[in-house]
């Protein structure tokens, strides 16, 4: 009997003791948010190494693309604690910034000598400040990205496509410069026998319930003369947005939709891209540059069958390409800042950068990318430091859900559905954009 | 010795309840027990409706809760009914539920009609016809999307087969044209078998006397179903009616998973329309005051609905 009480006390005490040391060894856990995509995988494997130094734990979030907003705004506007460290995209910066949710982190990285003229310019504009263009900062660059394309290397070079390709068009069958050669080639390919299957043109970005088709009409319409305001005049839209050279490149991404995209692809973003590419089904695609690595080393069209090149240019010589990527900020509802703030410390050291690209993350820091070794370390290196170079983004003003949700309508109602004209779209948006910006009151 | 009767079978009587608990009436006991339930439903379904009815005459907006809440009286709903995007969801909507409608009452009493003549193997027929019900409209939306696909959809190669088109041509979910109908033949396939069992209901409630004296007075077949099975089975068919047109008033799932609302807005019925505005857009106010003109549009019909329904059941 008294064993029997011993025993039952021991085990107990056990129980008990294991809880509270379990308890203890997590209580500086820190919770990172995130969309559940191939970067994340690689941060995983990053911030093991944050473990190891600091003794902090390091919990994930990972939540699908198509519900990483809803997901993690909602998160934000409830003031909810899941997220000690967000990786928010970057329209969130408005927001986030003007509602208190994200930390702002000038005082810090004063403090701890962080300075944002060590990252790539853009991605400082892109994924930190709010306003733009002002030093004021709430996060830290985390993952560049920008939209490119990838094309089928192996195709390209075969001998009888070059020769075809050069008699009918005049010009030497490789990277397009300008998008006029880009829909050249895609219509090439469009609906050709490549080793006993029919293969397209080119995957580009329709998708209409999140941002895709914004994503990819924007892609085409910078080059083509789109603005989003008048450099001039904050707000003001008629003529920049809906400008002649604006409707050119929207009808120009049309008729690359309807002449040279895979049957079906009516809603197509970065998962269908991915996938239409992998399965040698089109010669071209657009995409961020992200899953620039993943493809890379896919047995059946990575290595030597893969190749890069930066979004081209439009008809007047304008090239520029969609920013994507994200900053990494600190959550204000946390409880956990001063842990999050060492996270964002290490982060933004030279060597963890590197090891972060390295790893298949997209490093903004200067002192990596502008390495010498730095384009020849992935195939792929030089594309993303060159587009890099050319990026714009979508408003990141606080209303860029509507905004957006106003794009995603007026492009797929022109582009996919085939209602009305370029001019009518374009009409369409300045009409709903004046309405945000006048309930905002900013017009 | 009556006095003595009634004295013991009191006493054997138990006390009621309330009375052994102090101070509390039978009335009063009943409420304490049905108290959590009225207030769980005040809190999840009166206080929500008082809540967005309030929101509904504000700007407010879930994602700027910082930002002061303006009172604008009845601007969001003068602003919904003069949107024309609203209006044509509303008519995409009105267009599912006719043709689903339609085409599930048809199909649906059809099927009833069959599976009452009782021939051998019905009770395994019937079971078949209810499976698509039984399934979830997450899994129902998926695997038709790939049915639909025009590369490797084996919808497409059925009707390439049958009608000798390319069956990459036939792209259910891009075109314009064939989208809406994709949506339409989906929820047919899944809830037809709903109305079946409705409608089978009714015609199992006939009495088989009503046919025999029919029989003998020699009416044809179509006379008894004009004259017997129709206006009996009515009732039921018109109750089928009502739950798949409230129903498919609010379609939402199957939509957003087979095309989003597209291609462009072709396929945005009025709950994604709601959604993209108080979730995507964050316009809490505005889309409570949309959703109040839904919820009174619902009301308005099915009440009218039902007053009809009750005549016909009285004829």
């Amino acid at each position: 009997m008294k064993s029997s009480l011993k025993l039952a006390l021991g085990l107990a005490s056990a129980v008990v003791g294991s809880t509270v040391v379990s308890n203890a060894a997590h209580a500086e856990d820190l919770t990172l948010c995130w969309a559940a995509w191939d970067p994340a995988n690689a941060l995983v494997e990053l911030s093991k190494d944050f473990t190891k130094e600091t003794g902090i734990g390091m919990k994930f979030e990972f939540v699908p693309w198509t519900n990483y907003a809803d997901r993690f705004l909602n998160e934000l506007n409830s003031h909810g604690k899941l997220c000690d460290l967000i990786i928010g995209d970057s329209q969130w910066i408005g927001g986030a910034a003007e509602n208190g949710h994200y930390v702002k982190l000038n005082d810090f990285f004063d403090k701890e000598k962080i300075s944002m003229d060590d990252f790539v310019p853009a991605t400082v504009v892109g994924y930190s400040e709010w306003p733009k263009n002002t030093p004021n900062y709430w996060a830290l660059p985390a993952m560049g990205d920008v939209v490119g394309w990838t094309y089928r290397k192996d195709w390209f070079s075969k001998p009888e496509l070059q020769k075809e390709f050069k008699e009918k068009y005049g010009w030497d069958l490789g990277p397009p410069a300008t998008f006029d050669q880009l829909k050249q080639i895609a219509e090439f390919f469009q609906k050709r026998q490549i080793d006993g299957k029919t293969v397209y043109g080119a995957s580009i970005y329709t998708e209409r319930g999140s941002e895709g088709i914004t994503m990819g009409a924007m892609d085409v319409l910078y080059s083509y003369g789109f603005q989003y305001e008048n450099p001039k005049k904050p707000y003001d839209m008629e003529g920049f947005v809906n400008s002649p050279d604006a409707i050119k490149g929207l009808e120009f991404y049309k008729a690359l939709y309807d002449c040279c995209t895979p049957p079906g692809a009516s809603n197509s973003y970065m998962g269908e891209g991915v996938d239409a590419f992998k399965s040698g089904q089109v010669a071209m695609h657009m995409n961020f540059a992200f899953t620039w690595p993943g493809l890379q080393k896919d047995e059946n069209v990575g290595g030597d069958k893969i190749g890069y090149f930066v979004n081209p240019k439009g008809p007047g010589g304008a090239q520029f390409a969609q920013l994507g990527g994200q900053g990494i900020s600190v959550v204000s509802y946390s409880d956990k800042q001063e842990s999050a703030l060492k996270y964002i410390k290490w982060f933004a050291n030279k060597d963890v950068q590197a090891k972060w690209w390295s790893l298949g993350g997209y490093s903004c820091l200067n002192a990596v990318v502008k390495d010498p070794k730095f384009p020849s370390s992935q195939p792929y290196a030089q594309t993303f430091l060159d587009s890099m170079a050319i990026v714009k983004d979508f408003w990141a003003e606080p209303s860029y859900a509507p905004l957006l949700q106003a794009s995603q309508k007026r492009f797929h109602d022109y582009v996919v559905a085939g209602q009305g004209s370029a001019k009518d779209a374009l009409d369409g948006l300045v009409k709903d954009w004046t309405q945000i910006f006048q309930d905002d009151g900013k017009m | 010795m009556l006095n003595r009767t009634a004295e013991t079978v009191a006493r054997a009587t138990p006390e009621p309840l309330a009375r052994k608990v102090r101070g509390i009436s039978d009335k009063g006991l009943a409420w304490l027990f049905i108290s959590p339930t009225i207030l769980l439903l005040l809190a999840i379904n009166i206080f929500p409706l008082f809540w967005a009815i309030y929101l509904s005459f504000t700007n407010y907006r879930a994602n700027r809760p910082n930002e002061v809440v303006k009172n604008l009286g009845f601007a969001n709903y003068q602003r919904i009914l003069g949107d024309r995007d609203v209006w044509i969801a509303m008519q995409t909507t009105a267009h599912f539920v006719f043709w689903t409608i339609l085409l599930q009452t048809l199909i649906g009493f059809t099927l009833a009609w069959l599976i009452d003549r009782k021939f051998r193997g019905h009770a395994f027929w019937t079971t078949l016809i209810l499976v698509p019900m039984m399934l979830s409209p997450a899994v129902v939306g998926n695997f038709w999307r790939f049915l639909y696909e025009p590369q490797i959809g084996l919808f497409s190669y059925v009707i390439a087969f049958v009608s000798g088109i390319p069956p990459t041509s036939i792209q259910m979910l891009s075109n314009v044209s064939l989208a809406p109908w994709s949506i339409i033949i989906v929820d047919t396939w899944m809830w037809t078998p709903y109305v079946m069992l409705i409608c089978l209901a009714g015609l199992r409630s006939i009495p088989e006397y009503i046919y025999e004296a029919a029989e003998v007075d020699r009416a044809s077949n179509w006379r008894q179903f004009w004259s017997i099975t129709l206006p009996i089975a009515l009732p039921f068919i018109m109750l089928a009616v009502l739950f798949r047109g409230i129903e498919n008033f609010k379609m939402f799932d199957m939509v957003n998973l087979l095309t989003g609302g597209g291609p462009g807005s072709t396929t945005e019925v009025a709950s994604i329309t709601l959604k993209r505005q108080a979730f995507e857009s964050w316009r809490t106010g505005y889309s409570s005051a949309f959703a109040i003109i839904l919820f009174v549009a619902v009301f308005g019909l099915a009440n009218i609905y039902v007053k009809a329904l009750n005549k016909v059941k009285q004829r």
